[in-house]
C-alpha cells in the first residue's frame, strides 16, 4: 500500500518510571516522605528510646544545639523526660496509618459515587450533586465534634470523619471527568461494540481518571495528616497512651513557655510532611497533565 | 429492506424548550449499497446516526433491521444488532481509547459479543490489519504511534472485525489530511465490494458524497428535504434547499464566485422550527403558501422527491424570484 500504511513507529516512549526523574523532580519531598513512610515500619527498631518511657529525673532538657541539651536526647524530652525523637518516629506510624486508610476509603467511596452521577446522570446526578453540596457546606470540625460524640475518639473515629469530609472532593472531581470522558467518541464506539456500562466503567473511564485520583490522593495527604492533628488536639482523635503528632502536639500546650521544643517538634514535623506531600503533588500533576504529555 | 428509518423523531426536552433535532425522518439502507446524508451543521445529521446506532432511543417512530423493530431492543437482542450494524467516526483521535492497545481495541467487539476463541480473536485481528493495510505487528502497539491516517485505519478495521452487515460513518475523513482522505475512502471502497457492505454516511463534502454514494438524503432542521438516486439529487436538485447547498459548494476554479443569494441569512434553531415548510424563511423563491402549509413529498425524477411546493403542478409564480437567480441555482 502507501507509505501512510506501512511507515509504523520502530521505537516505543520509555516508560513512565523512566521519564519521572529529571524534570524538577522534587528530590526533597521525595526523601522526606519515603523517610515518613519508612519510619512508620522500622520505627520501633530506629528509635533511640521507649516512647513511653518516663524519666522524671530528665524531665524538659532542651534539643542538643540549646545549652543543657544533650546527643542523649537529640530534640529534647517533654515534661515527663519521654525522648520527643522516639515520640515523633512512634507518631509516623498513626500519620501514615491515618493517612492510608482516609485516602483509600474516602477516594475509592468518592469515586464510585462520581463514577456514578457523572456516567448516569439524571436524577442520580441531580440527588448526588446535591449531597455533595450538603456536605460542602458543613464544616469538618462541626461534623467530627458530632461524630466524636457519637463514637467514641480513637483511630476509627478518625479515619470515619476524613472519610466522610473528603468523599465529596473526589465525587466532585471524578464526575466531572467522566462527564467530559463520557462524550469521547470511543465510549460511544464501547456501546456500538456491545460493552456493558461494567466494561465501560472498568475498561474506558476508570483507566483515565487514575492520573486524576493520583494527584489528589498525593494532595490529601498534607491534609489528612493536619486533620488527624487538630482532632487529636481538640481530644477528638488519637487518645493519650497513643501516641500521634497531634497528641504531642495537645500535651506539650501547657509548657509552652518553658519548654518551647515539645511543640515545636512535632510541629515541624507536620509542617515538613504536608509540604513534602503538596509539593509532591503538585509536581506530580504537572508531569501527569495530558498537555504536557509530548516528550 | 436492510437498515430502515420510518417517520422517525428525536426531541429533547431542554429548560428552554424542545429541541426537534430529528423530526419525522424516513429513508432505507438497501444492502451493498451506500446512503449519504447531507446537511449543514445542526441539521440533525448526528442524532440520526446515533440513532440508527441505537446509542439514543427515539421520540417515535422506529428503526427496523430487516424489517424488524430494533430500536427498543434491550440486553442479549441488542447485543446481537450490535453485530450486524458497527460505526467509524469523525475523530481518529478521540475514537480510540488512549490506553489499550490496538490489539485489543480492534478485538474490543468480538469480545463484547464473546463466542469467539482467543485464538481465534486473534487470527481476525490479524485479518483485519492486514485488510486494512496495516502489518500484523500493529496489534501491540498504542494508538498515540500512529498517525491520524493510521489511526482512521485501526478504526476501519475494529468496525470489520467482527463482519457486519452494516456500517455508519460518520464524517469518514473530515478530520483528515487531504492526501489521506483519498486513501482512506478507497479503503472503504474496497471494504465494501470484499464484504458486501451497506454504508450510511454523513458527510460535509458534497464532492465525496457523490462520487461515493448511491442514494442520498439532504436534511435541513431535522426534516429531511429531498431524497433520491444520488444523480438525480446532484444532478437535477429539486429542493431549494439542495439547490442553494450544491451552489455552495467551493469548486476547484479560481474565477468561480460562490453565489450569496440562493439562500439568506443563518440557519433556524430547532427549538423553534418555523411553520409550515422549515426552509422557507431562507428561501428566495417562497410563497404565502410556504409560511403556513408544510408541503408533502412531490416526486421530482424517477425514485426521487422533495418536499417543496413548487413542485406541486404548476406552482404559483412566486414574486420574489427573479429570473437571474433560476438560472444560476439550476447549475
Amino acid at each position: 500500500m502507501t507509505a501512510d500504511a506501512t511507515d509504523l513507529p520502530q521505537g516505543t516512549r520509555p516508560s513512565l518510571l523512566m521519564r519521572l526523574p529529571g524534570r524538577d523532580f522534587p528530590w526533597i519531598s521525595v526523601t522526606i516522605l519515603v523517610g515518613v513512610l519508612l519510619l512508620a515500619f522500622i520505627g520501633p527498631w530506629v528509635s533511640p528510646w521507649q516512647p513511653q518511657a518516663l524519666d522524671l529525673r530528665s524531665a524538659f532538657n532542651p534539643p542538643v544545639w540549646v545549652e543543657g541539651g544533650s546527643w542523649a536526647h537529640p530534640l529534647g524530652t517533654d515534661n515527663l523526660g519521654r525522648d520527643i525523637l522516639s515520640r515523633i518516629i512512634a507518631g509516623t506510624r498513626i500519620s501514615v496509618i491515618v493517612a492510608f486508610w482516609a485516602i483509600v476509603l474516602s477516594g475509592a467511596l468518592g469515586t464510585l459515587i462520581g463514577m456514578i452521577a457523572g456516567y448516569f446522570g439524571g436524577w442520580a446526578d441531580i440527588v448526588i450533586m446535591r449531597l455533595v453540596d450538603i456536605q460542602l457546606s458543613i464544616p469538618p470540625l462541626a461534623l467530627a465534634l458530632i461524630l466524636a460524640a457519637v463514637l467514641d475518639p480513637g483511630l476509627q473515629t478518625v479515619v470515619i470523619v476524613i472519610v466522610v469530609t473528603y468523599w465529596s472532593w473526589y465525587a466532585r472531581i471524578v464526575r466531572g471527568e467522566i462527564l467530559s470522558l463520557r462524550e469521547r467518541e470511543y465510549v460511544a464506539l464501547a456501546r456500538i461494540a456491545g460493552c456493558g456500562p461494567v466494561t465501560i466503567f472498568t475498561r474506558h473511564l476508570a483507566p483515565n481518571i487514575v492520573n486524576t485520583l493520583l494527584v489528589l490522593a498525593t494532595l490529601q495527604v498534607g491534609q489528612v495528616i493536619i486533620f488527624e492533628a487538630s482532632l487529636s488536639f481538640l481530644g477528638l482523635g488519637i487518645q493519650t497512651p497513643q501516641i500521634s503528632w497531634g497528641v504531642m502536639l495537645a500535651d506539650a500546650r501547657g509548657y509552652i513557655t518553658n519548654a518551647w521544643w515539645a511543640i515545636t517538634m512535632p510541629g515541624i514535623a507536620i509542617m515538613l510532611t504536608c509540604l513534602a506531600s503538596n509539593l509532591f503533588g503538585d509536581w506530580l500533576r504537572d508531569v501527569l497533565d495530558p498537555r504536557r504529555k509530548q516528550l | 429492506m436492510l437498515l430502515e428509518a420510518q417517520d422517525l423523531k428525536k426531541h429533547f426536552e431542554t429548560r428552554k424548550g424542545v429541541v426537534k433535532a430529528v423530526d419525522g425522518v424516513s429513508f432505507a439502507l438497501e444492502p451493498g449499497k451506500t446512503f449519504a446524508l447531507v446537511g449543514e451543521s445542526g441539521c440533525g445529521k448526528s442524532t440520526l446516526a446515533k440513532l440508527m446506532l441505537l446509542l439514543e432511543r427515539p421520540t417515535s417512530g422506529s428503526v427496523r433491521f430487516r424489517g424488524r423493530e430494533v430500536s427498543s431492543l434491550r440486553g442479549r437482542a441488542l447485543r446481537q444488532f450490535r453485530r450486524e450494524v458497527q460505526a467509524v467516526f469523525q475523530d481518529p483521535y478521540s475514537s480510540l481509547n488512549p490506553r489499550l492497545r490496538v490489539g485489543k481495541i480492534i478485538a474490543e467487539p468480538m469480545l463484547a459479543q464473546g463466542d469467539l476463541s482467543r485464538a481465534e480473536i486473534r487470527k481476525r485481528v490479524e485479518e483485519a490489519l492486514e485488510v486494512v493495510g496495516l502489518p500484523t505487528t500493529a496489534a501491540r502497539l498504542y494508538p498515540h504511534e500512529f498517525s491520524g491516517g493510521q489511526r482512521q485505519r485501526i478504526a476501519v478495521a475494529r468496525a470489520l472485525a467482527v463482519r457486519p452487515e452494516v456500517v455508519i460513518l460518520d464524517e469518514p475523513t473530515s478530520a483528515l489530511d487531504v492526501s489521506i482522505r483519498a486513501q482512506i475512502l478507497n479503503l472503504l471502497s474496497d471494504v465494501q465490494d470484499e464484504f458486501g457492505l451497506s454504508y450510511l454516511i454523513i458527510a460535509h463534502d458534497l464532492a465525496l458524497v457523490e462520487h461515493f454514494s448511491d442514494a442520498t438524503g439532504v436534511m435541513y432542521l431535522g426534516n429531511m428535504v429531498e431524497q433520491g438516486p444520488t444523480e438525480a439529487v446532484f444532478g437535477a436538485p429539486a429542493h431549494p434547499y439542495t439547490q442553494a447547498l450544491l451552489a455552495s459548494a467551493p469548486r476547484p476554479d479560481p474565477d468561480h464566485v460562490l453565489p450569496t443569494d440562493v439562500i439568506i441569512g443563518e440557519i433556524g434553531s430547532a427549538m423553534n422550527v418555523p411553520s409550515g415548510c422549515p426552509f422557507h424563511p431562507r428561501c428566495p423563491q417562497r410563497t404565502a403558501q410556504c409560511e403556513t402549509v408544510q408541503p408533502e413529498r412531490h416526486v421530482s425524477a424517477p425514485g426521487a422527491w422533495a418536499r417543496c411546493h413548487l413542485l406541486h403542478g404548476p406552482a404559483p409564480r412566486p414574486a420574489s424570484l427573479r429570473p437571474d437567480q433560476l438560472e444560476r441555482t439550476s447549475t
